[in-house]
């Protein structure tokens, strides 16, 4: 039977929408919200979304279900009444700043207010004035301008699993921030910044580098150069009415408008995605070969590799040590480049363009610095190059295309799906897999991983071995993976993850969107830029050859480890303790238990009962101090306790009494 | 051994007769809160590492509810009904009084030697005796300024002879 609703008196046809407020919006009406994403969960908070049900009266569509035969009204007056004063209650306690928000012109509130006609508020302005967060490399909380509707809250717990911010306090004193009201730097936010896209005003937006660029650019003494992601021809178009177009042509005009700013050379990161894919491609075949940490996982997100840090320190030898595309492009420009161009060291400024947050973190991570001099110096998103386009004052459109520089310009069709989820892997079996099928298309050939679901799983022969591999974005599905891999559930050989949905086309720094279709859209210019380049294998690009030939040697060699490959380190989410002893001593013998998850469930509970007995019965009190931690991140080794600096692992009520005797007999 | 690792003790045991479960978590609070009288933070850090919860969540539980306080509480807890009926019987004034008379200032709840600590609550439940106050667990009716310094001096006595 057909079912419908009668819309302001159309017939709306609905299959299996939630709720109304999608089949209205088929019908043409997009009702205003805040709080409402498909992607998330419908919190049913803004009320904003409020229609008219003959029968039922004045609800929420985006949290009602459709029953066929609803006569629905959007527009009556009462309803736009209603709408009003939501929206001037927000502006009563929102900074109304908006001429100097990052967020100005995207913001949806700022739009609401204008699609509403509000000329005026009539209440009273009853904001509290609360600090910016500027604690992270990557974003920037600005309380002042939170309407709680919780989609960051939202997303960071439904779809990445983490929780980095919650809604804290209760009624007019609600507020949306991290753990004890701290500061972001120091949660387990992991910068993906998914936050910022899906807010729907400028409460957390990605911290702005631009000014530091414009500063070295007008320093003659300085050479800057910059290189571009493959996700942000995807998108950058978007800003200037060409969401869509080629990317090639995209590309060009923005190394048009960056040469014209004054940007000594500028680069293509899909050259050093090409580079990161020959050495990641090698350094699988080798852990094959060897079944050496197997399942690898990528390693190119660095919102993914904090999340191992912080929360799986067992499986970070599972993350393939290749630097990503932008690590790769730092230790480049920064270690060759200026004997290629002939150059000194110290004049050169590094920049990327990224379409993600958390790049700005990670160009930042100690492990991409040699010396104490960081590989990059500046981290912009597309929004960013965007807005300095704006500045700059170009007409986007008019540019005439222009080529990147050499050697670092020249890429294959594998380094520009690096933008997509799937694209990683696709290339490096491009690589590794020797297709002996006549007459398909190369670039086709592993495009079963594409697709848009968060979680995909292929099969592939190589040789005689069947490889399992699973692409997955969000990191809520990774953590699932970890934990069917850590439990033995299922087997992988390769697993690409990317925090963000989509992979790279959909990350934080892009243009902002709603619509998840412009997604779509962007994924497509990658893999139709793929279609239109000449080679499509990595391993092909003859400048990637060039480069190991004259500087790196073979792929996998020292050399190559050198400059291309990185390491990680256990990152501790919690850095309390806590004082067992009632007084606690600079000179006594320090003994930690520790209270993490995994100790406190293996026996922490009774070791720390012993030691405490044990201390009390030799009546050295005064001399031993004994702290609980969480934690002392050895998980898999649990129990853990520390006496006197030393760690004993596996660690028994027995082991602690005699190491804790034997500090004391040194007394 | 001391009263620290009694107060961990029992935490340790809240959890494990709740089976870590994160469904729990109000009820663990309560216990918490009972034995060290506040919500430390470093006890709620453990309570989310070990309930695999975001302290972002534990911190938003303990927010959320005014029974919860993640400060530390004085000796003496003097609660003061500024619930309806006690209002308009002008209890206002005797927090005021009890303000002044303690020295505290504009944000502190507590004095600084932890003695005593100021709590204004919504309503009591005791309409019938107001303006109400309650020092300690004793509920004293039918308050005035002059009765609710005498309390306190009270208080100040004994805690002298002690």
């Amino acid at each position: 039977m057909e079912k419908y609703l009668m819309i302001n008196g159309r017939k709306v046809l609905f299959d299996n929408e939630k709720n109304i407020l999608e089949v209205i919006k088929r019908g043409g009406v997009e009702l205003p919200t805040f709080c409402y994403h498909s992607e998330l969960s419908v919190h049913g908070s803004c009320r904003l979304c409020m229609v008219e049900v003959k029968g039922r009266g004045i609800l929420a569509a985006c949290s009602t279900p459709p029953e066929s035969g609803m006569e629905i009204k959007t527009n009556t007056e009462q309803i736009i009444n209603i709408r009003k004063i939501i929206v001037e209650l927000l502006l009563a306690s929102h900074d109304r700043e908006c001429t100097t928000c990052a967020k100005s012109e995207s913001c949806k509130l700022q739009t609401l207010a204008r699609r509403l006609g509000i000329e005026s508020i009539r209440f009273k302005n009853i904001l509290h004035k609360e600090q910016k967060d500027v604690s992270t490399y990557a974003l920037i909380r600005e309380p002042n301008k939170c309407v709680l509707c919780g989609d960051c809250v939202r997303f960071c717990d439904e779809i990445q699993s983490i929780g980095a911010l919650g809604f804290a306090n209760r009624g007019s004193q609600s507020v949306v921030c991290p753990g004890f009201g701290k500061e972001l730097e120091s949660s387990e936010c992991v910068y993906c910044g998914q936050c910022a896209r899906v807010c729907p005003t400028g409460a957390i937006v990605p911290k702005s580098e631009i000014n530091y660029i414009w500063k070295a650019l007008s320093n003659t003494n300085k050479k800057v150069v910059i290189a571009i992601a493959p996700a942000v021809r995807a998108s950058i178009g978007e800003v200037f009415g060409l969401g869509g177009e080629n990317g090639t042509k995209v590309a060009g005009k923005v190394v048009t408008a960056l040469k014209d700013m004054g940007f000594y050379k500028v680069f293509d990161i899909s050259f050093t995605a090409d580079m990161t894919i020959v050495e990641e491609a090698n350094e699988f075949l080798r852990r094959i070969e060897k079944n050496d940490n197997i399942p690898m996982f990528t390693s190119c997100c660095p919102a993914w590799v904090k999340f191992v840090e912080q929360y799986y320190p067992d499986f970070i030898k599972h993350l393939s040590t290749c630097r990503s595309p932008q690590g790769m492009y730092g230790s480049i420009a920064r270690r060759i480049m200026p004997e290629i161009l002939t150059i000194p060291k110290e004049d050169l400024v590094v920049v990327s363009v990224m379409p993600c947050t958390a790049k700005k973190y990670e160009a930042r991570r100690p492990q991409l610095a040699k010396d104490g001099v960081i590989d990059i110096d500046y981290v912009l998103t597309t929004q960013e190059l965007a807005m300095m386009i704006g500045e700059a004052g170009y007409r986007f459109n008019e540019l005439e295309p222009s080529a990147f520089d050499m050697p670092l310009g020249f890429k294959t069709g594998g380094g520009v799906i690096f933008g997509n989820s799937g694209g990683v892997t696709e290339a490096v079996l491009r690589n590794v897999v020797d297709t002996k099928f006549d007459g398909v298309n190369e670039a086709e050939q592993f495009s079963l991983v594409r697709g848009e679901a968060g979680v995909r799983e292929v099969k592939i022969n190589l040789g005689s071995r069947e490889l399992k591999i699973a692409v997955v974005y969000g990191l809520k599905n990774a953590r699932k993976i970890l934990r069917d891999v850590e439990a033995d559930k299922t087997r992988y050989d390769f697993v690409e993850v990317m925090a963000c949905p989509g992979g790279c086309v959909g990350g934080a720094g892009q243009p902002v969107y709603t619509d998840l279709t412009v997604r779509k859209k962007r994924a497509k210019v990658l893999y139709e830029n793929d279609k239109t380049m000449e080679l499509h294998k990595p391993k092909d690009n003859p400048y990637v050859q060039k480069l190991y030939k004259d500087y790196l040697g073979e792929p996998g060699s020292k050399k190559a480890h050198e400059y291309l490959h990185t390491s990680y380190k256990y990152k501790k989410r919690f850095k309390e303790t806590l004082e067992i002893s009632d007084s606690v001593e600079n000179n006594n013998i320090k003994v930690n238990v520790c209270f993490g998850n995994n100790c406190t469930t293996k026996g922490s509970k009774e070791i720390l009962k012993h030691i405490v007995n044990f201390v009390e019965q030799e009546n050295r009190k005064d001399k031993v101090d004994i702290i609980a931690s969480i934690c002392l991140e050895k998980c898999s080794k649990g129990p853990n306790i520390k006496v006197a600096g030393k760690t004993i692992e596996h660690c028994t009520t027995k082991a602690a009494e005699e190491a804790i005797r034997a500090e004391l007999e040194k007394l | 051994m001391g009263s620290n690792y009694d107060k961990f003790e029992t935490v340790c045991r809240i959890l494990e007769e709740n089976k870590f479960d994160k469904a729990k978590l109000i009820s663990i609070l309560q216990t918490i809160q009972e034995e060290y009288k506040y919500l430390p933070e470093e006890i709620l850090a453990f309570v989310a590492s070990t309930l695999k919860i975001s302290p972002a969540k534990v911190y938003g539980v303990a927010t959320f509810f005014a029974h919860f306080t993640l400060e530390p509480k004085g000796k003496h807890i003097i609660r003061i009904c500024d619930g309806t009926a006690c209002h308009v019987k002008r209890s206002t004034s005797l927090i005021e009084t009890v303000r002044n008379k303690l020295g505290l200032k504009e944000n502190e709840i507590s004095t600084k030697d932890m003695l005593f600590t100021i709590d204004t609550v919504a309503c009591l439940g005791a309409c019938g005796l107001a303006p109400v106050v309650v020092v300690n667990e004793e509920v004293h009716g039918q308050m005035t300024p002059d009765k609710i310094v005498s309390l306190v001096d009270e208080i100040l006595k004994q805690e002298e002879v002690k």
